[in-house]
């Protein structure tokens, strides 16, 4: 009877995990990508490989939009050693660059990879990543940010993780789940679960602990969780709305929207001392705080003039100037690492974007064409904008390159799944 | 000498008779005079509750009916978009749960929704400033401010699924709790 339990308990646990994994469709990349042969890494462990290592790097370079991985059958040879590889068969297939590797190891595995450039014909990276076995793909992902590096000039970003939350009707009623997966949607695991809304996920800057909202008291509150040891705390409730928790860049206090004191407005919590200071005044709505990455002042979502708009507060002397004049409603701005790319949610013809405004030039530009787009948030790298849209009725994740000329989706098998965060580097 | 005492003791048994028949003849008027008032008494309690419950009748139909006015207008009051201004048919409506909440002590759970368009936070807020929007015209009709809980959802439960105007004419609203 245990037994049986236990085998439906995994069961479930296996549906629930199905229900909200999410399945990568690239629609759009650069137009002269950039060949690259990621061959198949040799496995010297005992039995199967764990993880096709190769096939993992050659998703995370075909979503970046910028390579083209040679299809396994195009190559000619499948070196896994400098020896192995003759350039000459590269060369016909006109591969630009080629990467080989070899995986070894028990419970702690090391990964060992080249990268050659094919028409130099020379060895441009050999290196190794090491971690316990069940990182593996975590692994394969940093060595997909080493070639991205080497090749673009741009740190990669995809040995970093998302959150999201997944929507379910289960036996009559909406479940909302917190998710957290690896930033290619794969290793997808449930943070939280409430048969109340869950929102507004938002990491801190260690990679660890997260905030959000919940609803499950009935009423929503701002909780804190800590990814690694599962610790939950309740970080405020008062009456009325509890909302938009934003980490500040030294991860020692938190912006949040509280409409305790009569119309919603901005406090700082410090997150040490528990003190909450009141950073703005007005009777208007005042939401959706985000910080400069150098944490002195804040952007925010205002309506003071009538309709949203993005305003900037400087914390130490409370001065506010307004972000955006162009079209007639703008919110939730985040700002890329850069500290010059904002994104943000815009309004065209009745339709919701994803935009972009260079905040030296201040010139702004729609990213996506879909009609109901929103909560983008910025990889850490500045290079991509994952965001929630809604296709066929469900509500799905997507993707666009700050240039917008690398799209990608992100559906869940089932359901519906918005509000992604992306995390911070994590290492 | 010897018929005094028997002549003192059938005085004494004269008196004693005497004195028991107007006891007896006292209580027997005043057993009367109770029973009266009891009787008087207890017409006047049969007239009051006759009264009370003819008075209590019609409350309680003033109250069905105030109730069923209040359950005829339902409980959800529509908004235009990105606006908390109440509609004369919502203030119609709302008139009708003021005057239901008038007649009891009852609390009102007021829940602010938006529709999808937008984003979420924004939404959480506007969701508010439309349960405040009612709350703060129920107070002004003389629903005391305590009973009023106003709690928004902004766009995370929608009463109509759908992607049009259709769906998010139904999701734009205020339900009374």
């Amino acid at each position: 009877m245990k037994q049986l339990l236990f085998t439906m308990l995994a069961f479930l646990l296996l549906v629930a995990q199905a229900r909200a994994e999410l399945v990568i469709e690239i629609t759009s990349g650069r137009d002269n990508p950039t060949a690259i042969a990621v061959v198949p890494f040799a496995w010297s462990g005992f039995g199967a490989a764990p993880e096709d290592v190769a096939d993992v790097i050659q998703g995370d370079l075909m979503r970046s939009g910028q390579f083209a991985p040679v299809s396994n059958n195009d190559m000619l040879n499948l070196p896994t050693r400098e020896d192995e590889v003759f350039y000459r068969d590269w060369r016909t297939t006109n591969t630009e660059y080629l990467l080989i590797g070899r995986v070894s190891g028990e419970a702690t595995v090391t990964v060992e990879y080249e990268l050659f450039d094919v028409f130099r014909q020379t060895r441009i990276i050999a290196a190794s990543e090491s971690g316990p076995v069940a990182e593996l793909r975590m692994l394969a992902h940093r060595v997909s940010d080493k070639v991205y590096q080497q090749l673009t000039g741009i740190r990669g970003a995809f040995a970093t993780r998302i959150l999201y939350v997944a929507v379910n009707r289960e036996g009559g009623e909406d479940v909302y789940r917190l998710m957290v997966a690896d930033a290619d949607g794969v290793r997808d695991k449930e943070v939280t679960r409430s048969t109340q809304p869950i929102l507004s996920p938002s990491w801190a800057p260690d990679g660890k602990r997260i905030a959000y909202v919940s609803f499950e008291t009935t009423r929503p509150a701002i909780y804190m969780h800590n990814l690694v040891t599962g610790e939950k705390q309740q970080l405020t409730n008062f009456k009325g709305l509890n909302g938009a928790p934003a980490w500040s860049p030294d991860g020692n206090s938190m912006a949040m929207v509280l409409s305790k004191d009569g119309s919603p407005d901005l406090y700082l919590l410090d997150l040490a001392s528990r003190q909450f200071r009141r950073l703005t005044r007005h009777f208007a709505i005042e939401t959706e705080p985000s910080w400069m990455p150098d944490g002195l002042s804040l952007v925010f979502t205002s309506d003071r003039g009538g309709k949203p708009q993005i305003y900037r507060l400087d914390i130490a002397t409370g001065d506010t100037e307004r972000m955006t004049y162009e079209g007639s409603w703008n919110a939730r701005a985040s700002i890329a690492a850069d500290g010059r790319t904002m994104v943000m949610v815009h309004r065209a013809d009745g339709n919701f974007h994803i935009a972009v405004q260079d905040l030296e030039r201040d010139q702004l530009s729609i990213l996506t064409s879909t009609a109901l787009d929103e909560s983008p948030s910025v990889a850490p790298n500045g290079s991509m904008v994952l965001y929630a849209t809604k296709r066929n009725g469900r509500g799905i994740l997507a993707a666009v390159s700050v240039d917008g000329g690398v799209r990608f989706r992100l559906p869940s098998r089932e359901g519906d799944v918005r509000e992604p965060a992306w995390s911070p580097y994590l290492d | 000498m010897k018929q005094l005492p028997v002549a003192s003791k059938a005085l004494s048994i004269i008196f004693a008779l005497v004195w028991m028949v107007g006891c007896a003849s006292t209580d027997t008027s005043e057993a009367d005079a109770a029973a009266a008032a009891a009787a008087e008494q207890a017409a006047a309690e049969a007239a009051a509750e006759q009264a009370e419950a003819e008075a209590a009748n019609k409350a309680s139909m003033m109250q069905q009916a105030i109730e069923d006015a209040a359950s005829a207008a339902g409980n959800v009051l529509y908004f235009e978009f990105d606006s908390a201004t109440l509609r004369p048919a919502a203030q119609d409506i709302l008139d009708a749960h003021i005057a239901l909440a008038k007649t009891n002590g009852d609390s009102i759970r007021l829940e602010g929704h938006t529709d999808e368009r937008g984003t979420r936070e924004y939404n959480m807020a506007l969701g508010e400033r439309r349960a405040k929007a009612v709350a703060s015209y129920m107070a002004a009709s003389g629903v005391a401010g305590y009973r009023i809980e106003s709690v928004s959802y902004g766009e995370e439960r929608p009463a109509s699924s759908g992607s049009s105007e259709g769906s998010w004419s139904q999701n734009r609203r205020v339900e009374i709790k």
